[in-house]
């Protein structure tokens, strides 16, 4: 066990995949001797050689419908996009072809063995190019899992978990908590369950979930509300595709409310679907709104970055007014 | 139906085209010391002109000497420079006309200088205060005016190669004897985007030059690990595209390249490739390090084709220039500069209401309404929202 950061924790599962598993390939810009431009891959090649970590001509949908080939024939792929924002090349490919290889050929043909890292969400005064969380436009179809960790332990387990599910993963990596979430990680093999959330705090007034970077947001507004007296419940809910509906759902029946909270804009993001299916589970139990504490409905500002973010001030702000109703 | 392809020769037995059949002559006109090739053909320069890239030359160097120094200082969040290739971009830009339009990718802030953009403008984009004519909204470096005809910066790579072509499209049908010129690096030319672009300007017979700075790198990623075809001009001839190669370091090359391809484009309505040959001296920005990619040796070796010091000895050369009126105009960008960022520096920033302006031509209800809600939000802390403070 050793105090390491996210990005030693990344480079440490992809490192123990490729190890274990001689079929892994891993590629995208830059991800080479260089080791990618957060230094996620630092070493691999290195390790591993050329053949199977290496650096790919300037092309998202190059990079994902290479991935799509290597998965459809046995291969396990794990493809960098250097950020979330540049996956748009690539949609085509994934939403078209990774995600229905399977399902379009009656299990013929299928790439569970693609998963595409992918550094998300602002922070970093990136303005709207580097900073965007699009995790909703890939919850939406389906045959797609997508898994975003909260820090360095869980960044481990659920990498080695994504990599080695047999579905393709988007990997969502919170890059502003790269280097600032430090944390103990095993130094062996470990997964963590794909489709379960976590209940990081126990609590009985109301339930917050959120998932990567916005985990330490609403964590912080959970201390400022115990000191009003109010007793939070914290979810993780780590998998947003295919989400955790029992967990959630059991909690709020518990607390009799909900706030959800992620950095992309309100209108079609993800708490939108939370909040329809638990009014759908747990109508009964509710005692206020359900509240979505998100991003505005603009593109990721560069100046009003504070101004745009959900953060813990705001959410402090909606889970008073929650247990008010 | 008929087929585009040419008629060739038959054969009848297998003979494969090698991959270095195509054979890219570069064009080279001025020579490391000032001196220009025997028989070489000049581009149309005279003093004025001359005088005026040579001023943006060094208006470019002093800024990316201290806009970097200001990233480094914490003042600006990050920075790009162009140093190297400013023969590539300020020749380019020097053989258009003003109605031209320009799609850069990021890297080419030394045409929007060519263009008129002042030193205010820069410092205001750079510095994000309230009056960057983008509000604040994008990272330094991302220019953009419509009374340049500059088209503002978007960071995703290649986008703007077929916007180019369909610039170029619309300047034709608008009946003016314009074109589109489109800046990108040999990287971006890996993207889908590059082969949609120069094939459909191609088809539809678009008039546009699209200008590739090949300066060796696409962040750590070495040309050898882009692409295996002869450089990016090989690529022309196989969209049907009249292309040339030249030496981007070479300011008369590229400006007597650019004057024609200009000329070709408005005449005949078709696009033009031109691939620049260069380097980029510096990092890929202010978040990049170059030593964990590349030797001190190579970027010595390139600093010997200094473009703007080839110019420079060109000029002297020609009796227009003296090396103390060198020092005297970096001087004097030195000053302007770093007084206007003391003036930039100490601006507002945009206030909040600009948040969800030009979301929509108008403002939604729901953004509206959202945007009341941050305010009051703002109005019970606003000590936490410090560059909002002073304007809920």
């Amino acid at each position: 066990m050793a105090e390491i950061n996210m990005l030693q924790a990344i480079n440490d599962a992809l490192s123990m995949a490729m190890e274990i598993d001689d079929k892994a390939i891993l590629f995208g810009e830059d991800v080479g001797h260089f080791g990618g431009v957060f230094r996620a891959t630092s070493g691999l090649q290195d390790k591993y050689g050329r053949d199977r970590c290496f650096n790919t001509p300037l092309t998202e949908q190059g990079i994902a419908g290479f991935a799509n080939g290597l998965a459809s024939n046995g291969m396990t792929a794990i493809a960098e996009i250097q950020f979330a924002d540049y996956i748009f090349p690539a949609i085509d490919q994934i939403v078209n072809e990774t995600a229905k290889f399977r399902y379009r050929s009656g299990n013929e043909f299928n790439v569970g063995g693609v998963t595409f890292r992918t550094p998300y969400g602002g922070g970093i005064a990136g303005g709207h190019y580097h900073s965007q969380s699009p995790e909703a436009y890939f919850t939406q179809t389906a045959g797609l899992k997508v898994v975003v960790p909260r820090n360095a332990y869980q960044a481990k387990g659920l990498l080695l978990a994504s990599i080695r599910d047999k579905n393709p993963v988007i990997f969502f990596e919170p890059k502003r908590l790269y280097r600032a979430n430090i944390g103990e990680v095993p130094d062996g093999d470990y997964e963590i369950e794909l489709g379960k959330a976590e209940v990081v705090r126990e609590g009985k007034d109301i339930t917050l979930l959120a998932w990567g970077a916005q985990m330490e947001i609403i964590e912080k507004a959970a201390d400022m509300a115990a000191k009003e007296g109010i007793s939070c419940e914290i979810l993780d809910l780590r998998t947003l595709a295919p989400w955790d509906v029992e967990t959630v759902a059991t909690s709020v029946k518990k607390t009799g409310r909900l706030l959800i909270n992620h950095e992309a804009p309100l209108t079609g993001g993800f708490a939108g679907e939370i909040a329809a299916t638990i009014q759908e589970e747990c109508f009964l139990y509710l005692e206020s709104p359900i509240s979505r504490v998100c991003g505005l409905d603009t593109p990721y500002p560069l100046i009003h970055e504070k101004e745009y973010m959900p953060d813990a001030l705001k959410t402090f702000e909606a889970i008073k007014a929650s247990v008010t109703f | 139906m008929s087929n585009a392809t040419s008629q060739n020769e038959t054969v009848h037995r297998v003979s494969f085209l090698d991959r270095d059949s195509v054979n890219i002559p570069i064009l080279k006109i001025l020579q490391a010391d000032g001196t220009v090739y025997e028989n070489a053909v000049l581009p149309a320069i005279d003093e004025a002109l001359a005088h005026k890239i040579y001023d943006t030359c060094v208006f470019t160097r002093v800024l990316d000497e201290r806009m970097l120094g200001a990233q480094r200082q914490g003042r600006i969040s990050f920075y790009m420079t162009c140093t190297g290739e400013e023969a590539s971009i300020i020749g380019s830009a020097a053989s258009l006309d003003n109605d031209d339009v320009i799609l850069a990718q990021y890297r080419e802030h030394a045409a929007l200088r060519y263009r008129g953009f002042t030193t205010e403008q820069f410092m205001n984009q750079l510095f994000s205060n309230e009056k960057d004519l983008g509000k604040g909204r994008q990272m330094p470096i991302h220019y953009g005016s419509s009374e340049l005809n500059y088209q503002t910066i978007s960071s995703p790579l290649a986008t703007q190669i077929p916007q180019a072509t369909g610039v170029g499209y619309s300047l034709k049908m608008q009946g003016k004897r314009n074109i589109a010129i489109c800046y990108f690096g040999e990287g971006a030319a890996s993207e889908g985007d590059f082969h949609a672009g120069l094939n459909m300007a191609a088809v539809l017979k678009s008039p546009t030059i699209f200008f590739c700075r090949n300066n060796g790198y696409a962040i750590s990623t070495p040309t050898s690990e882009q692409f295996m075809g002869n450089g990016i001009a090989s690529r022309g001839p196989g969209y049907g595209m009249h292309t040339i190669r030249v030496d981007g370091n070479d300011m008369l090359a590229v400006l007597a390249a650019t004057q024609q391809a200009r000329a070709y484009a408005v005449e005949n309505n078709a696009p033009v490739l031109i691939e620049a040959m260069t380097y980029r001296l510096g990092a890929h920005s202010s978040s990049d390090d170059p030593s964990g990619y590349r030797s001190k040796d190579e970027e010595a070796k390139w600093q010997q084709h200094d473009p703007v010091k080839r110019f420079k000895l060109w000029m002297i050369n020609k009796g227009w220039l003296t090396e103390k009126q060198d020092s005297e105009l970096f001087e004097k960008y030195r000053s302007e500069v770093l007084a206007e960022v003391k003036v930039a520096e100490k601006l507002p920033m945009s206030s909040v209401d600009t948040l969800i302006e030009d979301v929509y031509d108008t403002p939604t209800p729901r953004l509206k309404q959202q945007l009341e809600m941050l305010k009051t939000h703002i109005k019970k802390y606003p000590k936490s929202y410090p560059n909002s403070e002073g304007s809920v």
